[in-house]
């Protein structure tokens, strides 16, 4: 065997089970690190000679913890140990090993390793970058890449996260019921950030980062796994699953944003497509519907359409008025505008987004909305105002390119007219 | 002798596959079926969606409808079905049907189905 990517595969999968149990057992992350990153050498020594064993997870605890504890005694005695010893008698002590390893340990290994990155000290992006380093375990510079900064500085960042964390102290005893579910929220909230980084950056050149949205998919259905029936958890996995589906179809080949009704929908993945409205079921047999789930539900309806006119807006606005209900938000209220406005037209959306003009006055996709709106409208000199702060706030070059795109139909259509003034807003009612 | 195979693996690390590695993976078990096909010899084919999507219907006083795969290890797996349905209420009501005293039958959707070219 000389390829041997399946054994990176292997590790990378049993990466946050192997360093969440080694975190348990060292309290220490660095330490746990450094055991996982010693298990690893061991196992690419040992596996293409032996293959694979039959419970990686388990292999790399028990290794990995011996070959720190070795490391502690050398450190404490100055004596070394034959480095070999322990492993020789693996195979056995692997099967005793993975009886012993109760799958609930696990679970809450797995959640407190996700949980200890959601520091609420930690801003935001610092959380996702300990994520993306601890729990899915790319390299500095990987991580660097995805937030295009350099490789220094985010070592340091993430030195500091892991400073800030070490010194408030990791929540080691087993969660009670009320505190897993705390715990379990916390995460699901990183993961979602962690996938809107990647869906829809919030600077730098890249509009869309792929492989922080994987990430988040994957992180998804690792807690999903873990907690198989709790209905948030899949409409969280659903509805990731169902955004990053149509993420082919989102920009041009010019790397120019193609909105949602002018999108070739045959470009959408119909797998994750499949599988997320699977997802979306499933959760809402439960009757008990959450933020995540209803925002899938919403999501699926888009999927389903096979042509934009076939979208059921109606039920599209339906669902936003329960995500109301539930999570009442400026931005939600923006959203459903623009279901209102394919059901009872512009005019009635735009109504709708009258008070939302202070609390969204810093929000790009605010005057997108109102721009598109009051154009359709026919009022071209204030949708020219709405796309120009638009531009201003736009968080990415794909964003400002797109706003731009709307100015230049208004100044060709204003053009056409020989430089008339806009038309009355009475006569764009009947357009 | 008809003979069912079925495939087992570490869903972590299958589900992180890239594209690429994933379509050739495909590759392999596309050449397999057509071996089989071209001979008449190819039954139904199916790739299954993650555990995540699976609902298992558990046989006991009442059957109870839990969300997840099968997970013991007391049974042993005998057989397995097919069916087209259109809603999950509906597969979970199949299940209900076939359902014994004891045991359990989980529900997974079926991501990719070949129907094959049939078997005498």
């Amino acid at each position: 065997m000389t390829d041997l990517t399946w054994i990176d595969e292997a590790l990378t999968a049993a990466r946050p089970q192997v360093v969440g149990a080694l975190l348990r057992y060292f309290r220490n992350l660095d330490t746990a690190e450094e055991a996982f990153q010693e298990a690893c050498l061991r196992a690419l020594k040992h596996w293409p000679v032996n293959g694979p064993p039959r419970d990686p997870a388990s292999w790399l605890v028990l290794v990995g913890r011996n070959a720190a504890l070795d490391h502690q005694r050398r450190q404490s005695r100055h004596e070394p140990l034959p480095a070999d010893e322990f492993v020789s008698d693996l195979d056995d002590a692997e099967a005793d090993l993975a009886e012993r390893l109760d799958s609930m340990q696990y679970r809450d290994d797995v959640l407190r390793l996700l949980f200890i990155c959601c520091h609420p000290e930690l801003p935001a992006t610092q959380q996702i970058a300990l994520a993306l380093r601890v729990v899915s375990g790319l390299t500095v510079k990987e991580v660097a890449r995805a937030f295009l900064v350099s490789e220094d500085a985010m070592e340091q960042r993430i030195t500091r996260a892991k400073r800030r964390i070490a010194a408030t102290g990791i929540p080691f005893e087993t969660p009670g019921a009320a505190e897993r579910a705390e715990r379990l929220w916390t995460v699901a909230a990183m993961i979602y950030l962690l996938f809107n980084e990647g869906y829809s950056a919030s600077s730098g050149t890249a509009h869309i980062r792929t492989p922080l949205c994987d990430e988040a998919i994957r992180l998804a259905r690792l807690l999903l796994r873990l907690f198989p029936a709790e209905p948030e958890i899949m409409g969280l996995t659903a509805l990731l699953l169902l955004q990053h589906a149509r993420t082919p179809a989102r920009l041009d080949a010019n790397g120019a944003i193609v909105l949602l009704e002018d999108q070739d929908r045959r470009l959408w993945n119909r797998e994750m497509i499949a599988e997320g409205l699977v997802l979306v079921e499933k959760a809402l047999r439960h009757g008990r519907p959450g933020p995540y789930q209803v925002q899938a539900a919403i999501a699926g309806v888009h999927a389903r359409a096979a042509r934009p006119e076939d979208t059921d807006w109606a039920e599209i606005d339906r669902l936003y008025a329960v995500l109301q209900q539930l999570q009442p938000s400026p931005v939600v209220t923006l959203n459903r505008a623009v279901a209102v406005s394919k059901i009872h037209g512009p005019a009635a959306a735009l109504e709708m987004i009258e008070p939302l003009a202070k609390p969204l006055a810093g929000y790009f996709h605010f005057f997108g909305v109102k721009g598109a709106l009051l154009m359709q409208l026919g009022r071209a000199e204030e949708a020219r105002i709405a796309f120009d702060r638009a531009i201003a706030l736009a968080n990415t070059p794909a964003e400002a390119a797109h706003i731009r795109m709307h100015l230049d139909r208004l100044a060709k259509d204003s053009e056409a007219q020989g430089g008339a003034p806009p038309p009355a807003p009475g006569r764009a009612g009947r357009r | 002798m008809l003979y069912a195979v079925l495939c087992y693996n570490l869903e972590s690390v299958v589900g992180a596959w890239s594209k690429e590695k994933d379509d050739a993976v495909m590759a392999r078990h596309g050449a397999v079926m057509q071996k089989f096909a071209d001979r008449g010899k190819l039954g139904p084919v199916a790739r299954l969606m993650p555990t995540t999507t699976a609902t298992t219907v558990r046989a006991g006083r009442e059957p109870i409808v839990i969300d997840g795969p099968f997970a013991e290890t007391k049974e042993q797996l005998l057989g397995f079905y097919i069916f087209d349905c259109d809603s999950l209420e509906e597969a979970i009501a199949a299940a209900r049907e076939l359902l014994e005293e004891t045991g359990a039958l989980e529900i997974r959707p079926v991501q990719v189905f070949w129907p094959g070219s049939g078997v005498k």
